[in-house]
């Protein structure tokens, strides 16, 4: 029985999604929502959904989202990895960095905005600072942990078979650290999609969030669920990739 | 293979401690937890620093980082690289030393070999078991041709068979290919098996170094004999060949039956657990079975050490704690002691 339902179970997922889809289209045409809008049904949403793509409103909103998002948590996480190496590695630098670290790491992304809206002006390096923020100290933070985590005597072993420090990091600590590394990838790949959006209704006039909100003041809130939509399959897609490239590099080992 | 010699070295417990270890021997180090064995083990390595001095064939090598003093390392708990195969892990050190691809692939496949692992090159340490995750990193340790081999309770945590499977093998490899080697145990059956000469190690301090049978025979002071087991040594004034396999030893009012190799036999060790106590007068022939007063009780950890006075000899004798409270003993009692014949250890 529970073998016959784990057989079900990759179809099974669309199931509950199917359902909600249903019901949502039923209350949305039966008027059963409370309220002065109007709940539009998944249909309406749809055929929004291919309008705005059709006259390439969406496409190039979403566009201007997805190069922030990629520009900005690259170069943060590609930062985050080679300061939290070195200070993973370098007993006397996480001395020195980490109270500083541990004191910023905490401020959410979006707090640093207003300081970086008068730094830095109202332009496309607004919101790829934020998103490289919004990366780079957790991926730091997994790093540190990641390579500190790893047991010494895996270090003494290469020593012994004489491998340079570089070699044992490059070959033992990162490989080890790397499901570390990556939980701090996947969590911040979602992340930057939610900031980015948050982002992008408070100070950029392009990219998905900046389109929720013209929305908004026109109250399409089918436009608005359209938006949403995006975003939800972005954060998912771009967790799922890194779980995906984590089960590739870790799962023959763990 | 060079000669090892350790010059007053001082580190954590280890005081002073003087220790030669000869070209392609294989040296015991025998000692209760916390000794200090594996300290001296990563001091030889140059894993720690240290007070003192490591000579290697008289070179004194205290400078020599680990990584270039030529010795492989067997930690207790192996340390097999997860994240590499079994192939991978064996060619770690020799592409650490930058080797040319082709003579790293040889070495691994002759050493796959000589380990009987051949068929496990592919997997990853997660999927092997304990006796075959044991043999890769012997064989990972081995890879460099390392000058002196150090193993630290290598098998102390596999199953008693394999454990003594493996054993055999270690020591053939071990003089096939003539390292000089140093062997950490707290087991005294194991270091009696494999040991050229033991160093029994207490408190950080080198207590006695001989052969196995020097220590079991002849334990340098109480501490050690404790160690072993406080045996009861016997001194035999001469000893006949009964023929069928056994031989009779005389030591003082004792005659003790003994299995006959044709050696003669000069000293005989009883040890305590190995020596029965009974109330009454045991059935059987009057083989190994003797006489005695009880001259002092003494409880221990896992039973109750009683001395016996045998005729000139005091014999000591374990009971264990449930079966003494069911008998009836005390100082002055007559009781008879019964010889297990198989456990006599002779010299």
């Amino acid at each position: 029985m529970i073998n016959g339902l784990k057989r079900l179970r990759p179809g099974w997922g669309i199931v509950p999604v199917l359902i909600f889809l249903a019901l949502w289209e039923i209350i949305a045409r039966l008027n059963l929502t409370p309220g002065q809008f109007n709940f539009p049904p998944f249909s309406t949403v749809m055929v929004e959904f291919y309008q705005l793509t059709a006259n390439g409103v969406l496409g190039e909103n979403f566009l201007a989202s997805l190069t922030r998002v990629l520009i900005g948590f690259c170069a943060g996480s590609i930062a985050g990895l080679v300061v939290g190496t070195a200070m993973g590695w370098t007993e006397k630098l996480n001395k020195a960095l980490h109270p500083i670290v541990s004191l910023l790491y905490p401020i959410p992304a979006l707090g640093w905005l207003p300081l970086l809206m008068l730094w830095i002006g109202i332009n496309e390096l607004l919101p790829i600072t934020i998103i490289f923020i919004c990366s780079f100290f957790p991926v730091l933070y997994n790093t540190v942990t990641g390579i500190r985590n790893v047991d010494k005597d895996y270090i003494r072993v290469a020593r012994t078979l004489g491998a340079s420090d570089i070699k044992i990091l490059t070959t033992v600590v990162m490989p080890l650290a790397l499901p570390n590394i990556f939980t701090g990838f996947r969590l911040e790949a979602g992340m930057a999609w939610r900031v980015i959006i948050a982002a992008e209704m408070v100070a950029i006039p392009t990219g998905i969030g900046a389109l929720m909100m013209k929305a908004e003041s026109l109250i399409r809130i089918d436009i608005i669920i359209v938006c949403l939509i995006v975003l939800a399959v972005m954060c998912l897609s771009f967790e799922k990739f890194f779980e995906f490239l984590e089960t590739k590099m870790t799962a023959k080992w763990r | 293979m060079p000669s090892i010699k350790l010059e007053n070295i001082c580190k954590y417990i280890c005081r002073n401690v003087e220790l030669e270890i000869s070209d392609r021997e294989l040296l015991v180090l025998l000692g209760p937890s916390g000794a200090g064995k594996t300290t001296l083990l990563n001091i030889i390595a140059g894993l720690t620093d240290y007070d003192g001095s490591v000579l290697f064939d008289s070179q004194r090598v205290d400078k020599l980082p680990a990584s270039k003093r030529g010795v492989g390392y067997l930690f207790q708990d192996l340390f097999l690289f997860p994240h590499l195969d079994v192939s991978a892990n064996i060619a770690y050190g020799l592409k650490a030393r930058k080797q040319p691809h082709d003579g790293i692939q040889e070495r691994v496949a002759e050493l796959l070999h000589l380990m009987k692992i051949s068929h496990l090159a592919e997997r990853y340490p997660k999927n092997l078991s304990g006796g075959e995750k044991q043999r890769v990193a012997l064989a990972r340790a081995l890879a460099l041709s390392p000058r002196v081999l150090l193993l630290d309770e290598p098998l102390s945590s596999l199953d008693t068979q394999t454990a003594k499977y493996l054993r055999t093998e270690l020591k053939q490899l071990q003089k096939k290919l003539g390292i000089t080697t140093i062997y950490v145990t707290h087991d005294l059956a194991e270091a009696e098996e494999m040991a050229d000469r033991i160093a029994v190690i207490q408190d950080g301090q080198l207590q006695q170094l001989g052969k196995p049978e020097e220590v079991f025979f002849y334990p340098v002071n109480e501490a050690v004999s404790d160690f072993i087991g406080a045996p009861n040594i016997l001194h035999c004034d001469h000893c006949q060949s009964l023929g069928q396999g056994v031989m009779e030893a005389s030591c003082g009012a004792m005659n003790i039956i003994l299995p006959d190799d044709g050696n003669p036999v000069r000293r005989i060790a009883l040890f305590p657990r190995d020596i029965y106590v009974s109330e009454t007068k045991p059935p059987g022939p009057e083989v190994n079975r003797f006489k005695g007063v009880i001259t002092s009780i003494k409880p221990l950890g896992d039973g109750v050490r009683l001395e016996v006075r045998v005729g000139e000899h005091k014999l000591l004798a374990e009971v264990p704690h449930h079966i003494f409270e069911d008998m009836d003993l005390s100082v002055g009692k007559e009781v008879f002691l019964i010889l297990k014949l198989r456990r006599i250890k002779v010299y």
